[in-house]
C-alpha cells in the first residue's frame, strides 16, 4: 500500500521520459499448437547485468490453449488525475487475456523479477455472462477502471452480436460489464486508446473471429471484408460520435496511437494492406472544429519476389506486402515505429510534423523472402512485429510472432520465438544490439512486450508536457 | 456569555480550517486547475477552473446545510438533531476508513463539467457533511434568544448562518487550493503531484469520525 502515488506514475510524458530506465521486460509466450500452456517471460534488459538479454523467470499458466497476445497494467499514470479517484493504486498487476480462450489472468509482479505469480483467474464463462463479448484483446486503465477491447461477440464462433469493450474493477478485477451505450455503426473491433482530458476515444477494426482464428481468409481479404474504419467516441458518455471509413481497400486498421501529450489532438493508425496494390500505410487522424478527420500520410510499397520464394498464399502476387502489423509512438511524439512483418523491416518515421512523416531510420531482420539474420548470427524467424519503446525513447524492443495461424500461412514451418532490441540515434536512426538476443524455450512464440514501470503503449497522461 | 463567544470563535476557526484542509487535498480538484491552464496555455484557464471548483463546493455545502437550517426550527428536538447529524458523520467516516471505496459514478462526469464534479465529490466524500456538526454547534452557540424569536426570524437566522458557513468554508477551500495550484503552475511544476500527494483516505475518514464524536460529546 502506497502512501504516495506509485513512483512509476508520471503527470506528463516529459516527466515519464526523465524517469529511470527499465531493467526488466515482460514478454508473452504462446504455444502455437496449444501443446503447452502459455506463459509470461521476465527478461533482464539491464545492460550492466550479467543476465542481460536472458529470461530470468518464467510464469507458466495452469491451462492450455489460451493464446496470449496483448496485455496491460492494472494502473498507469492516468491515476494522477483527481477525476479518477484512484491516485493510490499500485502498478503491480499485469492483466493478460487469452485471445483464443477468453480467459483472463491477473498476474502480480511485485517483489522482484522472480516473484511473478498468478493473483486471480477470470474464467471465460464470467466474461461471456457479464459482457456478451469474447476474445479479449487490448488493455488500458482509464477513468472507470480497466478497459478491455474484445474481438468477438457471443456464441461459439463469436458472431452473435458485435464485439466491443468491457470494463473491469481496477481493485477487485471483477468484470463489471459492457462499455458502450451507443456503438453507432461499429461492428468490428481491434485496438482503442484515448485522450483523457479531452474526453475522446478512438477504436479500430480487424475482423470477426471466423476471419482470423483459423488463419487469414483470402476470399474475405480480396473482397475487402476485413475492418477498414476508425470509430471516435465521447469517452465518458460512452457514445460513438463519428465513424471514418478509410476506404474498403485499406484492409485491417489495427493499432491506434494517439499523441501522448494530451494537448495534441491527433494520432496515428496503421493499415496492414491495401488490396489494390499490397501497400502498407500509416494514417494520421486529428480533431479540428469539433470533427475528426483522417488522411493517409505514409505508404510502404510491396517488394517484388519470385513465386518460388513465396508461401502459397502469396505466390500469385509475385510480391511481398510489407504488412504493417504494429506501430508505436515515442513519448515525445517524435518517432513512430512501424513493423513491416512481411518484408522484415522495422521503420522509424520522424512524425514531428504529424501530417508529413519522414523516414528517419530502418533495420532489416527476418522477412518472408529477405530472411535477414540478426547481427548476433541468429536466424530471425518471421518478421518484426510487436514493438515497444522505452520511456526515454532510446531503446526499441520487438518480437516476431503475429498470430499462431497467420504465422503458419505467411511463414510455413516453425521458425522460433525471437525478441531483439535496437538503439536509437540522437536524431533518429536504428541499430540492432548485437548482444541482445533472447533465447525462448522450445515450441513457444513471443508476442507483446511490456516494460517495467510503463512504456510507450501503456500510460495515458492527464497533464501536458509543457 | 464569554464562554459562548469562545465556543463560536472556535467553531468559526473549524469552518476555516476544514476549508483549508479540503482545499489543499488534490482529490478535491486543484490539480485540475493546473491541468486546465497547461492545456489551454494561458493562466486565465486556471482561475476559471478554480471558480468552477469553488462554485461546485459551495453548492454542495448549501445542499447539505440548508435542510438542517430548516430543522433548527424544531427547537425542542435540538439535541436529537445534533446527535443524528453526529452519528451520520461518524458512520460515513467509519465507512470511508474501512472500505476506502470511491463512488464509481464520479468517473462518468466529463472533465469539462468541473463544477458538477466538484459538487458531487464534496457530497460523495462527506466534505459537506463534515460541516453539519460545526454548523449546528454555531446555531446552538447563537441560540440564547431562540425562545423569544419568532419562527420566521429564527429561520432567517439559521439560513443566514448556513450561508455564512458555506461561504467562509468555500472561500478558505479555494484560497488554499488556488494558492497551491498557482504555485505548482508557476514555480513548483507537476512533479509536486507525485511527491506531495498523500493518501488521505484514512485520515479523511478519521477526521469525519472525530468531528462527529466531538459533536456528540457537546450535543447536550
Amino acid at each position: 500500500m502506497n502512501l504516495r502515488p506509485d513512483p512509476t506514475f508520471y503527470p506528463s510524458p516529459k516527466l515519464a521520459m526523465a524517469g529511470p530506465a527499465e531493467t526488466l521486460a515482460y514478454t508473452l509466450m504462446l504455444s502455437p499448437d496449444a501443446s503447452q500452456p502459455d506463459g509470461l517471460a521476465v527478461v533482464n534488459v539491464n545492460p550492466q547485468s550479467a543476465e542481460y538479454g536472458q529470461i530470468v523467470h518464467k510464469l507458466i499458466m495452469p491451462n492450455k490453449g489460451d493464446e496470449f497476445h496483448h496485455f496491460g497494467w492494472n494502473a498507469c499514470s492516468s491515476a494522477l488525475s483527481p477525476l479518477s479517484g484512484h491516485a493510490f493504486l499500485e502498478r503491480r498487476y499485469l492483466i493478460i487475456p487469452g485471445i483464443r480462450s477468453s480467459r483472463i489472468y491477473v498476474v502480480d509482479v511485485k517483489g522482484g523479477p522472480t516473484a511473478a505469480k498468478i493473483h486471480r483467474i477470470i474464467e471465460p464463462e464470467e466474461v461471456f455472462a457479464k459482457t456478451g463479448y469474447s476474445r479479449p484483446h487490448t488493455i488500458h486503465c482509464g477513468p472507470e477502471g480497466i478497459y478491455v477491447s474484445t474481438l468477438g461477440g457471443g456464441g461459439k464462433d463469436g458472431t452473435d452480436g458485435p464485439p466491443g469493450i468491457f470494463i473491469m474493477d481496477c481493485e477487485t478485477f471483477d468484470v463489471i460489464g459492457r462499455y458502450e451505450i451507443d456503438r453507432g455503426p461499429q461492428d468490428k473491433q481491434y485496438d482503442f486508446w484515448w485522450n483523457l482530458p479531452r474526453d475522446y476515444m478512438v477504436s479500430s477494426e480487424w475482423g470477426l473471429p471466423p476471419q482470423f482464428e483459423g488463419g487469414v481468409v483470402p476470399e474475405d481479404l480480396l473482397s475487402n471484408k476485413y475492418g477498414h474504419r476508425l470509430h471516435f467516441w465521447d469517452l465518458r458518455a460512452r457514445k460513438n460520435v463519428q465513424t471514418i471509413d478509410l476506404g474498403e481497400n485499406h484492409q485491417m486498421a489495427l493499432e491506434v496511437r494517439p499523441a501522448h501529450d494530451p494537448v495534441k489532438e491527433y494520432g496515428f493508425c496503421g493499415v496492414v494492406v491495401d488490396t489494390t496494390n499490397l501497400e502498407g500505410s500509416i494514417w494520421t487522424w486529428w480533431r479540428e472544429g469539433g470533427k475528426f478527420h483522417a488522411k493517409k500520410t505514409a505508404t510502404i510499397p510491396p517488394e517484388p519476389a519470385k513465386a518460388d520464394d513465396l508461401p502459397p498464399l502469396l505466390k500469385g502476387f509475385e510480391a511481398v506486402p510489407p504488412l504493417v502489423t504494429d506501430i508505436d509512438l515515442s513519448l515525445d511524439d517524435r518517432f513512430l515505429y512501424v513493423s513491416c512483418w512481411g518484408t522484415g523491416e522495422m521503420r522509424q518515421y520522424d512524425v514531428s510534423d504529424p501530417m508529413n512523416p519522414k523516414l528517419a531510420g530502418s533495420v532489416h531482420v527476418g522477412g518472408i523472402v529477405r530472411q535477414a539474420k540478426h547481427p548476433s548470427g541468429n536466424a530471425f524467424g518471421y518478421g518484426p512485429q510487436m514493438v515497444e519503446i522505452s520511456r526515454d525513447g532510446k531503446r526499441v524492443y520487438w518480437t516476431n510472432s503475429l498470430y499462431s495461424t497467420w504465422d503458419d500461412q505467411f511463414y510455413p514451418g516453425d521458425r522460433g520465438a525471437a525478441m531483439v532490441k535496437a538503439d536509437v540515434g540522437k536524431d533518429g536512426g536504428l541499430t540492432l544490439d548485437k548482444k541482445f538476443w533472447v533465447e525462448f524455450p522450445k515450441g513457444y512464440r513471443a508476442h507483446q512486450i511490456r516494460l517495467e514501470g510503463g512504456d510507450c503503449s501503456t500510460d495515458s497522461f492527464c497533464y501536458p508536457s509543457a | 456569555m464569554e464562554g459562548l463567544t469562545g465556543a463560536a470563535a472556535g467553531l468559526w476557526l473549524a469552518v476555516v480550517a476544514s476549508g483549508v484542509y479540503h482545499g489543499v487535498n488534490p482529490g478535491m480538484g486543484w490539480p485540475l486547475a493546473v491541468s486546465a491552464a497547461l492545456m489551454e496555455r494561458r493562466r486565465a484557464a486556471l482561475w476559471r477552473a478554480l471558480a468552477a471548483l469553488a462554485a461546485g463546493h459551495l453548492a454542495a455545502m448549501l445542499a447539505i446545510l440548508l435542510p438542517f437550517a430548516a430543522l433548527t426550527l424544531l427547537i425542542a428536538w435540538q439535541a436529537e438533531i445534533r446527535i443524528v447529524a453526529a452519528v451520520l458523520v461518524i458512520a460515513l467516516g467509519a465507512w470511508i476508513f474501512v472500505t476506502k471505496r470511491h463512488a464509481r459514478f464520479l468517473a462518468r462526469v466529463p472533465p469539462s463539467r468541473l463544477a458538477l464534479w466538484s459538487f458531487l465529490v464534496a457530497i460523495a466524500h462527506g466534505a459537506a457533511l463534515m460541516l453539519v456538526p460545526i454548523y449546528l454547534g454555531l446555531c446552538h452557540a447563537g441560540e440564547i434568544d431562540a425562545g423569544h424569536e419568532a419562527a420566521g426570524e429564527l429561520m432567517g437566522t439559521s439560513v443566514g448562518i448556513a450561508f455564512a458557513v458555506a461561504l467562509v468554508h468555500s472561500a478558505a477551500m479555494i484560497a488554499s487550493g488556488g494558492a497551491l495550484a498557482w504555485a505548482v503552475y508557476r514555480w513548483l511544476g507537476l512533479k509536486v503531484l507525485t511527491r506531495g500527494w498523500f493518501d488521505l483516505d484514512r485520515v479523511w475518514g478519521a477526521s469525519l469520525v472525530i468531528v462527529g464524536v466531538v459533536a456528540l460529546a457537546t450535543a447536550w
